[in-house]
């Protein structure tokens, strides 16, 4: 028997209100993504990856169609169980890495494990993933002490210390250097691979795409297919 | 974890932490001052008060306990003599000199009779029309020797003696001129009375009322040095509840702008918590435990400030008010701060809880 995918839409539509216009972000979108998947969604700026990547990380509601994430139904669901969505089965890296500039990195990795609920302590487990991530030397550092690589690293390390489903990545490499992209690129590949781990990457980039196992192309709300 | 983030927040922005504590302490250090004076100036009377040795004392009708107003005839007193168990009574009259200051007139051998002896710690006992004695607080004050001059009623004044505190008044002169020079000839504003047995008091109070002195204010010791509590002047506790209602409007103004500017600053990492899955109550909880952080700062701040205003009151104006020190209303003027502050987090906690999250992301 086929598992069920991860996160499947259909007809997946987002209309929001920018002053007096309303915009379709999505416009009957169709997208199954498998568990253990690496995904990337690729398009220009406007093409709607970002509103799907807020959809799918329960940021906001969809408009209309049918969304299901890890069993979530997104479009029945409260804003409280979107709220639990967020910290227990989705983690975000961002391209701006948005970690707490008042915390240290290790602070900004249990900061998560506190919102979850879980106990504020870091396992073996997720020390070999530290170790993976090559940043358990920095963890004592604030933001400001750390690379744009570094931070990024500390960011992904946030995002999976509550073990969630689905990783989601918006332009994880956006600003970081042609060296640290790459590395933080390989990073999300071995996770992958290692841990098994669902990986969704948005992303303008072409080359930093190919690193996923499927790429999927936007333009004007829509699935296209690939160029 | 969240107590490390409320920490850090408050170290990150050290001169906005330390300026709204500051603010907050001084609304504590408002309370704690006027609370301070009114018991430190009420305790001195009563120091002062029992200093005369009296059991009881008899003030004009509808007079207070503490006020300074009304005077009586003189011709009441060989009458409260000749009462049962009356032993002694010595009359004084009480001028005001200034808005907390008075110049009293004491029938210098009737008072000693009653009180003893003043003890001076300086000089000697009045021996001309123009001399005045002053206790040792007002000398220090105002660096007062015997030989210095003092101005009241727009006239010199000769200090010939330092006496010990705890003697009725501060400034004392001769009951007749004092009465001749406010144009008071023959009046009193206050009869002090000692009994035989200090145990027939309210006996005696009973029998100075049927006696036809029904009208007048008539007070055991243990009654009167009861009512010199702020809680019995009914115009100071309508102060202290401004004062207290003026600092909650300070802490909830400060706390408030406080809070909006921080929630406007980490508008990106309150996206970013939300992100994370944080609650709208998790959020708002760091905005409160920062706020209660700093009303805990602004306490103790508050509270050392207040000896810092002791020390100025008597630097400033010396001899004139005097500020206790009220570790009784330092928990009562915490609970004030923290409300007042709690109140003004609200709005800017409200407002980071409804923050929308893509909006906060993306913001700045």
């Amino acid at each position: 028997m086929t598992e069920a995918p991860i996160i499947s839409a259909r007809g997946l539509r987002k209309v929001y209100r920018a002053g007096e216009v309303d915009v379709h972000a999505l416009r009957g979108l169709d997208l199954d993504i498998s568990r253990g998947e690496f995904v990337s969604i690729i398009g220009p700026s406007g093409s709607g990856k970002s509103t799907l990547f807020h959809i799918l990380g329960g940021l906001t509601p969809p408009t209309s169609g049918s969304l299901t994430v890890a069993g979530y139904d997104l479009l029945k669901i409260s804003e409280a169980e979107r709220t639990r969505l967020r910290k227990t089965t989705v983690g975000f890296v961002f391209q701006k890495y948005n970690l707490l500039p008042t915390l240290t990195a290790r602070d900004n990795i249990l900061i998560a494990r506190d919102i979850a609920g879980k106990p504020v302590e870091l396992d073996a487990d997720f020390n070999a993933l530290l170790d993976l991530l090559g940043i358990r030397s920095r963890l004592a550092h604030k933001p400001r002490a750390l690379s744009g690589g570094e931070q990024q690293r500390v960011a992904i390390a946030r995002a999976l210390v509550n073990h969630p489903a689905i990783l989601l990545a918006d332009e994880p490499t956006g600003n970081l250097d042609s060296e640290n992209s790459t590395a933080v690129l390989a990073l999300l590949g071995d996770l992958n691979r290692r841990l098994g781990q669902t990986i969704l990457m948005i992303t303008h980039n072409a080359e930093a795409a190919a690193y996923a196992h499927r790429i999927i192309s936007m333009r004007d709300g829509r699935i296209v297919p690939n160029d | 974890m969240i107590n490390r983030l409320v920490f850090e927040n408050l170290k990150h922005r050290p001169v906005r932490t330390l300026l709204s504590a500051l603010a907050v302490g001084v609304q504590v250090t408002m309370i704690l001052t006027l609370v301070g004076i009114s018991k430190g100036m009420l305790e001195d009377q009563a120091v002062r008060a029992k200093g005369v040795g009296a059991d009881l004392s008899i003030r004009p009708p509808g007079s207070s306990a503490i006020g300074l107003s009304g005077n009586f005839d003189e011709r009441i007193l060989p009458f409260v003599l000749k009462q049962p168990h009356v032993v002694l009574a010595t009359g004084v009259l009480i001028a005001p000199t200034g808005p907390i200051t008075s110049i009293t007139g004491v029938d210098f051998p009737t008072f000693a009779s009653m009180s003893g002896r003043f003890r001076f710690v300086e000089g000697r006992p009045i021996e001309q029309p123009d001399e005045v004695i002053v206790d040792d607080y007002y000398a220090k004050e105002h660096q007062l020797h015997p030989g210095s001059t003092v101005k009241i009623f727009n006239r010199e004044w000769k200090v010939c003696g330092v006496f010990e505190q705890g003697k009725v008044a501060r400034i004392i002169i001769p009951l007749g001129i004092l009465q001749k020079l406010t144009a008071n000839t023959g009046k009193l504003s206050v009869i002090w009375v000692k009994l035989d047995d200090p145990a027939r008091t309210n006996e005696v109070i009973a029998e100075l009322r049927r006696a036809g002195l029904a009208e007048y204010q008539i007070w055991s010791m243990a009654d009167l040095i009861s009512q010199m509590s702020p809680n019995n002047i009914p115009v100071l506790k309508t102060f202290t509840a401004v004062v207290i209602g003026l600092g909650v409007v300070i802490g909830f103004l400060v706390v408030f702008l406080s809070m909006y500017t921080a929630v406007l600053e980490r508008t990106r990492e309150i996206g970013v918590l939300k992100a994370l899955g944080a609650t709208p109550a998790y959020i708002v909880g760091i905005l409160l435990r920062e706020t209660a952080l700093l009303a805990v700062f602004g306490t103790i701040a508050g509270i050392i400030l207040t000896f810092g205003s002791r020390w100025l009151i008597e630097t400033l104006v010396p001899g004139s008010l005097t500020q206790a020190i009220v570790p009784d209303w330092w928990p009562i003027a915490g609970v004030i701060a923290m409300g007042g502050a709690l109140l003004g987090a609200a709005y800017p906690g409200l407002k980071a809880a409804r923050q929308d999250a893509i909006e906060a992301l993306s913001y700045d």
